[in-house]
């Protein structure tokens, strides 16, 4: 029997068209727009201003805060502007804009392709490293990655979790990662396990992907503490607490973080990241993304620089065809749909998913039958139906005691509601307001 | 039988006696006083419960009337002057003077002057669409158009334009409650004094973009370009943030702003056409 997490979850069509898909070298654009906050937390602040030269994997934003991530150069070429402009999640933000000329590497960066599998770095060091290479969480939600490498006092981190489950349908890019640079992401959690001094790590796969639990199955073997774990599938698997309880069957507690129960969860795209910075000194500036979709002409998975404007990617899986109707960043279960093809692609960007028109369409929604199909779907233990209602009427107060802070957004009740109700709308529009709440009382006080 | 009715009856009316007595004591002993003249100013307001004053409802806001030292700071928009008179002349008080207000939409952002980029099909609800991103245009200030603001009125005083996608407020039925005002996530409607004939000159923008990038989303957008200001003699108009505003105690409704807004963002409602000056060269226009 497959390990799972015990608690609702569904089962969204795979449509994993792109897993055959061998990795493919987008090309360099004309020119890039490179947000500065690509990350949660603080956003980065600009050191290059117009009509500097910039270099291929130079640092163009420092870091501002604990929480927050440096931002590299992904191409060599003239600082044009920095501008407001629109990004991947539909607002505004201060982008620098760089004129590409050539393609000019940083010599600091190892561009040699053979694999480095003796580590080096001293713990602190392989932090220092991730900080200054700007590695943020790769499954999408790009939280600062040094930040869950550096194990707060008090606290002691057991087991290091990876994930490779990739549970969103559609998605394929780390899937591809793990068959192709399967030694380089087994040698990226080494480091990551020396630096939390862990000694057992546990890679988690979905068992959608056999070719990829048998390649890091095989290669983990000449690993010492590294397992690969073959999970049942299905969503949200690849959300951080579900994956903890279905691999070692702790349970986090509402408001904490895994470190509390000894785990720090880390995604295989990330462990990558990590191979790149510390052996081979290469910052962040480049990131897999899958570009899918059933009309596109070729869909597949894509090396993109950041800054690449979407349109480019989606000229390379064929052009955009003519029934689409709606454009997915993201997986198509937690993405957001985007206003503009000219936004850049970004650290995040795990998946492009071009969608026809007569799939696109929201149904109308009808009445709550009290089916509670949502109670059941929701993998943290949540009532949707009830969130919904208090948030549509304005009832923050007890939204946050029916324990709205704990929803994820995996969006499993909108999926699974047979009256089509838009209940993670609300849900999400409740948890906001929530935050905000707290947030303000928090400064009162 | 019949002993068996009469002993009923018997118990049971001792009972209630002494039941009735209890209940005298814990009634005199725990009695509330409470201000007969609170139910007498309740009596008098309008019952619609709108939060207009600022309060819960009418009796909440009739106790805070009682309570008061003086009327200063306390209005009910709904009954307006005759009303708080009224209230005052029970209370033995003045009533404060204060000036009627009414709803104005500070945009003007129809699809024809502000295309659409994009297009929402969430739920219909515009907290979700303002949380969610800049909106079907470009213009991140704007009216979202899914109607919280007709929702939350409780006197039928607005309506969506089918055509200009915006919020109309009809002026007679307007008390000036707030309500709207509180429901818009994008605070785009002010409660602005209400003038003889229901005359308005405001500006109907809430962009605080640059104008350039104002322009771009919207033509009927405020590009803070300042001529109002340089046109007004009555020093009403104010830049901030970009964005030019018209204080209505100054405005005199000359109409020289109006004239003089390059993009048209200033409107004038409820005045009589202008006299047209005979120009006798110019072209008929054309287009």
């Amino acid at each position: 029997m497959l390990k799972t997490f015990p608690l609702g979850g569904i089962h969204p069509p795979e449509n994993k068209l792109t897993a055959g898909k061998a990795i493919e070298t987008a090309g360099i654009p004309a020119s890039v727009s490179i947000p500065l906050s690509q990350h949660i937390g603080a956003p980065a602040v600009a050191l290059v201003k117009k009509g500097d030269t910039v270099r291929t994997g130079q640092k163009i934003a420092e870091s501002k805060g604990f929480i927050s991530a440096c931002i590299h150069s992904p191409v060599s070429g003239k600082v044009n502007r920095t501008d407001s402009l629109i990004d991947t999640s539909g607002y505004r933000q201060e982008m620098i804009v760089i004129d590409t000329e050539g393609d000019e590497w940083d010599e600091s960066i190892d561009r040699s392709p053979g694999i480095k599998r003796e580590i080096t770095a001293a713990p602190a060091e392989i932090i220092k490293k991730c900080h200054e290479a700007g590695i943020v969480g790769m499954g999408g939600a790009t939280f600062p990655s040094h930040v869950k490498l550096s194990v707060p006092d008090g606290k002691k981190c057991e087991v290091l979790i990876i994930n490779g489950v990739e549970c969103e349908p559609w998605l394929t890019s780390d899937h591809r990662l793990m068959l192709e640079k399967g030694e380089e992401i087994l040698v990226g959690i080494s480091i990551m396990m020396k630096a939390l001094n862990v000694t057992s790590a546990m890679v988690g796969i979905e068992n959608n992907k056999t070719d990829a639990i048998d390649r890091m199955g095989t290669l983990a073997r000449s690993f010492s503490g590294i397992s690969v774990h073959a999970l049942k599938v299905k969503y949200p698997q690849g959300a951080e607490k579900q994956l903890i309880k279905a691999l070692i069957n702790r349970e986090v507690p509402s408001g904490r973080l895994p470190v509390d129960v000894g785990a720090v969860v880390h995604n295989v795209g990330t462990a990558f990241a990590v191979y790149e910075a510390v052996q081979k000194n290469k910052p962040l500036f480049e990131r897999v993304v899958t570009v899918t979709g059933k009309s596109l002409a070729r869909p597949g998975n894509f090396l993109a620089r950041t800054g690449t404007p979407v349109s480019m990617l989606i000229e390379a899986a064929g052009g955009l065809p003519g029934d689409t109707g709606k454009i997915i960043n993201g997986g198509p279960m937690m993405g957001k749909a985007l206003t503009g093809t000219s936004v850049p692609v970004v650290k995040g960007t795990s998946g492009i998913i071009v969608i026809p028109a007569a799939d696109a369409e929201r149904s109308p929604a009808g009445p709550c039958i009290r089916c509670a199909k949502c109670v059941t779907g929701c993998p943290m233990n949540l009532e949707p139906f009830l969130l919904m209602s208090l948030s549509a009427a304005g009832h923050v107060e007890r939204a946050g005691s029916n324990k709205i802070a704990d929803c994820m957004e995996c969006g499993s009740c909108s999926y699974i509601c047979p009256a089509r109700r838009p209940l993670l709308d609300y849900i999400r529009l409740g948890k906001g307001s929530y935050i905000k709440l707290l947030r303000e009382r928090k400064l009162k006080n | 039988m019949n002993s068996t009715v009469l002993l009923t009856i018997i118990s049971l009316g001792m009972l209630a006696a002494i039941a009735a007595v209890i209940l005298y004591f814990v009634a005199r002993k725990f009695r509330v006083y409470e201000d007969p003249r609170i139910d007498q100013v309740q009596e008098i307001l309008p019952a619609a419960n709108c939060g207009g004053c600022g309060f819960a409802g009418c009796r909440n806001f009739a106790e805070a009337l009682v309570a008061a030292e003086s009327f200063e700071g306390l209005n009910c928009p709904v009954g307006g002057a005759e009303t708080m008179n009224n209230a005052a002349a029970i209370l033995g008080k003045v009533a404060a003077a204060a000036d009627p207000t009414v709803a104005v939409l500070k945009c003007n952002g129809a699809p024809a002057s502000r295309p659409k980029t994009s297009r929402y099909d969430g739920p219909s609800d515009c907290r979700i669409a303002h949380s969610l991103y800049l909106g079907e245009s470009d213009c991140s200030y704007g009216c979202l158009g899914n109607g919280d603001c007709v929702r939350a009125c409780k006197f039928g005083a607005m309506y969506m334009d089918k055509a200009t996608e915006l919020p109309v407020i009809i002026d007679d039925k307007c008390v000036s409650c707030g309500a709207c005002v509180k429901a818009c996530p994008r605070s785009l409607i002010e409660l602005r004094k209400r003038a003889k004939k229901d005359r308005k000159i405001y500006v109907a923008c809430s962009n605080c973009d640059k104008g350039a990038v104002a322009r771009r989303a919207c033509k009927v957008a405020c590009i803070a370009c300042g001529k109002c200001v340089k046109v007004c003699e009555f020093d009403a108009i104010k830049i901030e943030n970009n964005l030019a505003y018209i204080d209505a105690a100054k405005c005199t409704f000359c109409r020289k702003c109006v004239t003089e807004c390059p993009t048209d963002a200033i409107l004038e409602i409820n005045f009589p056409p202008r006299k047209v000056k005979p120009e006798p060269q110019a072209e008929p226009a054309t287009n």
